[in-house]
This record gives C-alpha cells, structure tokens and sequence, in this order.
C-alpha cells in the first residue's frame, strides 16, 4: 500500500543528537526556521500550553443540556463521550460555576492535572505560591489573577489528587447566544477551566 | 492560529501519542526536545501541515514496528521529520549527512 519509508540516509550517521542539530542548523541557515523558534516552542510546550479538549467539552455543555447533565454526573464518562480519554484510573470530577458558587482546582501536594482535557500544566499551576495560598486565601489569589468576585459569592477550592481530577464548567459568557459551538471553543480558556478567570467574552476572543 | 496547532500536535493518539509523565512532555535528552521542536516549528512557520508530518511519522512507526526495530519514539521522530524535509526539499541528503558528520566530529573533540 505506502511506500516503505525511505529510511536510507537514516542508518549512515546513527547517533542522533548531531542529525538533529544538523537538520535544526541548516533549516535556521535557509531561513526556514527563526533561529530561536524551536527553543521557544519547545519551552511553550514544555511549560505551558492550551486548553485543548476542555474548550470543547465546555463549548458541548453549554449548548447541550443533556450532555451538561451527563457531564456533571459522571465528568469521566461524558468526556470519553466525546473522545477523550486517557487519564489511566483517575476520574474527572467537572464543577460547575454559577451566579453564586466559584470554583477553582489546584493540587496542594504536587501538580496533578486533568491533563487529558487540558494539556499540559501551566508554571503557576506548580508554583509553591499558587499552591499553598489557594487554599487558604482564594479570593487574594484569584485577586491577582484579576478576577475580583461578589463578596456574596461562594468560593470552593477543591484539591486535586491522583485518583480525582478537577475540570471546572465555566459560566457561558453574556452576549453569546448567536454563537456556535465552534465559536464557542475559543471563549472556554484554560484559566476558567481551572477556575482562576471567567470565561472570556466574546468581544475578547478575535 | 498556532492553537489549532497545538490541539493537533498535543492530540495525537494511536501509536504517534506524545510520550508524556502526569501530561508533560518527556524529552530523555535534549535532542528529542529540538527534533520535537523542529517538526512543529516548520508547521508553525506555515512549511507543511501537522497531519502530512504525523501521516510520515506513523508510517514510520508501522515500518519499525514491523521490521522488529528497536528504535525509540523520538528516533522514529527524527528519521520521520529527516524523511520529510528531504521530500519537500528543505534540505539536500548531502548537506544533511555532511552537517551531521561535522558536528559529531566536533562533539568528538570535546
């Protein structure tokens, strides 16, 4: 069917650390690549990337009550609904946020993750500082990620482990009922997901 | 606009799914990060879509897997990201082999 990979002039020069910087070098050269994209782009990845999958089961849960419902009930089940899976026996548990209940996820102990929805951690996520002032000062720590909530409003910080992880349902947005799920994804950020921010408004997302 | 991007590189499933540990990546050295880094990048950089790099790479995967090779994950990666530049003309077999010789000889010296 495929041709076979042409795998000719890889078993001449086996040691890979010089060939890939041979391929990295002469791509800069070219001026295929900047010359300190791929250190950028590997840190971004390393250290802190989107949201990915969460976006769209959130997008789905606003504009499908009975998926919301399943969603809520069984967070695992509903999420593997929609294809994604992977979190090898830990189940995850979604919150959902309402006019008069915030809440926000983090992980006291380490920085475990609902990673499968959400890519990977961001640094602060992991940060000492996030870790041990979410529980006891949310609102201070919320403050700095410039999301200030109604004194009214209940705040309830759940702490991650490895057998349960947290995805946060964000609010929909005011002003977005003219929006397809699609053009929803983009309002659903990983920082409402996990509860420090608000989703965005649809005047915020371009 | 690199965010789909992102959701295509980090959403590979199958056989081609990023080895990670609680969801970060793993790099056992540096050079998988840079052969990681590079793939994407000329993606980023608008050079080829994500999916025409994957469909090399899990052909790769299947042809090793195959043929009882004992390569790792981002070795694959490597020769699938050598496969493609070449193919696309980014690069020519001779500067490639000849830039890669030099600078294991380099690293010999040290």
């Amino acid at each position: 069917m495929s041709e076979t990979p042409d795998n000719q002039h890889t078993h001449s020069a086996s040691d890979p650390a010089p060939r890939a910087k041979a391929l990295d070098s002469l791509l800069v050269e070219k001026g295929l690549l900047a010359s300190d994209a791929v250190d950028v782009l590997v840190e971004a990845y390393e250290t802190d990337i989107g949201p990915m999958n969460g976006s769209k089961v959130v997008a789905r849960a606003w504009t499908d009550s009975e998926y919301k419902q399943r969603l809520l009930k069984n967070g695992t089940d509903a999420i593997e609904e929609l294809g994604y899976g992977g979190l090898e026996g830990s189940k995850i548990v979604v919150l959902e946020n309402t006019d008069t209940v915030h809440n926000m996820v983090v992980c006291t102990l380490c920085s475990c993750y609902p990673w499968p929805v959400l890519g990977l951690p961001p640094n602060w996520y992991k940060s000492l500082e996030y870790r041990a002032h979410a529980v006891s000062q949310p609102r201070a720590v919320l403050k700095e990620f410039g999301l200030e909530l109604d004194e009214l409003v209940e705040i309830r910080v759940w702490d991650s482990t490895a057998d349960v992880r947290y995805l946060v349902l964000p609010q929909r947005p005011a002003g977005t009922n003219d929006l397809s799920e699609e053009q929803l994804v983009a309002l659903a950020t990983r920082d409402s997901m996990v509860g420090v921010a608000k989703a965005d408004s649809p005047a915020l997302a371009s | 606009m690199t965010r789909e991007i992102e959701w295509e590189v980090t959403g590979m499933s199958g056989t081609s799914a990023l080895p990670r540990s609680n969801g970060e990546l793993v790099f056992e050295s540096p050079w998988e990060g840079r052969a990681f880094g590079v793939a994407v990048a000329l993606t980023n950089a608008g050079h080829y879509q994500w999916r025409e790099f994957n469909s090399v790479f899990i052909e790769h995967i299947a042809w090793a897997e195959q043929s009882g090779d004992s390569s790792t994950y981002y070795q694959r990666w490597l020769a699938a990201l050598e496969e493609l530049a070449l193919k696309k003309g980014f690069v020519s077999v001779q500067e490639l082999e000849q830039r890669a010789q030099q600078l294991a000889a380099e690293n010999d010296h040290h």
